[in-house]
């Protein structure tokens, strides 16, 4: 199996696939696994390819373009270091040059275990309808995430501010994930698979909470210091 | 002095964009400003017939963009106000007929000889909300208190502040006092707190507005007759730096709450 050899960063204009060494057909392959193993995602993202040093005609990059639409994940880039790639890239009017990633962490298959990302991403303003944030690791968002904004996050989410909008964490199947907010009164709440709304009667005085899974459904506590 | 470039939009539509430029004009060119109102909702114009003035039109934006007539020629004098001006749209062509730099050179030749220039801004947040932004020193989102249009003009000021555009302030029109006593409607500090962008005006909803909108004569000329109509010059007056309190609306405990809102921000 190749598929260990896939790794995915969160990039400026969303995510960034490098693929293995391996045969074209094959890196496909561990591709769509790793596409269906966590449909909600990548599912309506956009996701910039590096195909490394292999030479790709046109037909090989439309086979990307359609394996990741059938996902509902647009290509908007391809991204290498081959002339002959770059050309046939171009002329499906995809972009070459993507913005310069973050380090890159290897992405290890993640079986209930820690959240297996070194990396973080603040991010130091508020969320406003319409804006979406992924990340394959931890996000932090020091703002609001306001109505009809959404945070889809590989592992935890943290907001110092208001939760309205959306958030889901451990997108890519880690369970143990949490939310945590000073103030947590999102329009939905996903953690892995589970999904939940808040209550529907408003509080008072918002207190800051922490939702985690507990027994297959997720649950918010209120957050003392120390107690967890 | 050089004039400054505004922008009124919202998002959503029929929130009161056009109602708002047409008494702003008003009200700015009654303090002696001279004011040239653009309406950018080019195919939908709707600027020239609250202002009373369609059957003045000559030449229309796109005429200058294209080169089929002088700026001057195709901006359109007040019957009442001596230095207010309408820049009408073209309503034979759509939004594909401007761009935002054909936008910006407009707005650069008028710069010159006003105080004011206000765009009216189609709805939506494709190329019209884009030509019409692009030239702006400073955006007036216009909301209502309601879901919807508030949702739309957070959207509206993500974008604004995507292109690094602004600074946007907001207005909330069509407040309606009895039903915000009630609580039926959405609260004015829950708003701004949601937007977090400086609040300039409070409109509440007036009967007349609908009126004067077909008779083609704005509120604003009759600037002490209607709550509405006092809300557009108190705006104006905002704009022109002075410091004017928010209009009450006979309701202590949301007023309450605002003024310790605003005076919180302004510290």
């Amino acid at each position: 199996m190749s598929s260990d050899t896939i790794t995915i960063k969160g990039i400026r204009q969303g995510l960034l696939v490098t693929l293995g060494q391996g045969d074209w057909s094959a890196e496909l392959r561990a591709l769509e696994v790793r596409l269906g193993a966590s449909p909600s995602f990548f599912r309506g993202g956009r996701v910039a390819l590096d195909v490394g040093s292999r030479e790709l005609e046109r037909s090989e990059i439309e086979e990307a373009r359609a394996l990741l639409a059938r996902h509902q994940v647009e290509l908007w880039a391809v991204t290498g270091t081959n002339p002959v790639t770059e050309a046939s890239a171009q002329e499906l009017g995809l972009v070459i040059e993507v913005g310069l990633p973050q380090p890159s962490v290897p992405e290890a298959a993640s079986e209930g275990g820690e959240t297996p990302f070194a990396e973080g991403l603040v991010v130091r303003r508020t969320l406003r309808s319409g804006q979406s944030l992924r990340h394959p690791g931890h996000v932090v968002v020091i703002g609001d995430v306001n109505p009809g904004a959404e945070v889809v996050a590989g592992g935890d989410i943290v907001v110092w501010g208001r939760v309205r909008g959306m958030v889901h964490a451990g997108a890519l199947g880690d369970e143990k994930a949490v939310v945590c907010a000073l103030d947590l009164a999102p329009t939905q709440l996903r953690i892995a698979g589970q999904i939940a709304r808040s209550p529907e009667e408003r509080r008072r005085k918002p207190v800051p909470e922490m939702a985690a899974v507990r027994e297959g459904q997720i649950v918010a506590v209120p957050w003392h210091s120390g107690g967890g | 002095m050089a004039a400054k470039v505004l922008t009124v939009t919202s998002g959503k539509g029929g929130v009161g964009k056009t109602t708002l430029t047409a008494n702003l004009g008003v009200a700015l060119a009654m303090q002696g400003q001279r004011v040239v109102v653009i309406d950018a909702d080019v195919g939908l114009r709707n600027l020239d017939v609250m202002l009373g003035l369609e059957n003045r039109i000559v030449y229309d934006l796109v005429d200058v963009i294209e080169g089929r007539c002088r700026l001057r020629q195709a901006l359109v004098r007040d019957k009442r106000l001596s230095e207010l001006f309408l820049l009408p749209a073209a309503q034979t062509r759509d939004k594909s007929a401007v761009r935002p730099d054909d936008m910006v050179s407009v707005c650069e030749s008028l710069r010159e000889q006003h105080d004011f220039v206000l765009i009216d801004s189609p709805a939506g947040i494709e190329q019209g909300f884009r030509y019409a932004v692009a030239p702006a020193d400073e955006i007036l989102i216009v909301t209502n208190p309601e879901v919807a249009a508030v949702r739309d003009a957070d959207r509206i000021i993500g974008l604004i502040e995507a292109e690094e555009q602004g600074p946007a302030r907001l207005i909330i029109n069509r407040i309606k006092p009895d039903m915000v006593r009630r609580g039926e409607m959405l609260d004015i500090a829950d708003v701004v707190e949601l937007l977090a962008i400086d609040l300039i005006g409070i409109v509440p909803e007036d009967q007349a507005i609908l009126v004067s909108a077909n008779r083609g004569q704005p509120l604003a000329f009759s600037s002490d007759s209607s709550s509405a109509g006092r809300a557009f010059h108190n705006i104006a007056r905002r704009l022109l730096g002075e410091d004017v309190p928010f209009i009450t609306l006979r309701e202590p405990g949301v007023l309450e709450k605002l003024f310790r809102f605003v005076r919180s921000e302004g510290d």
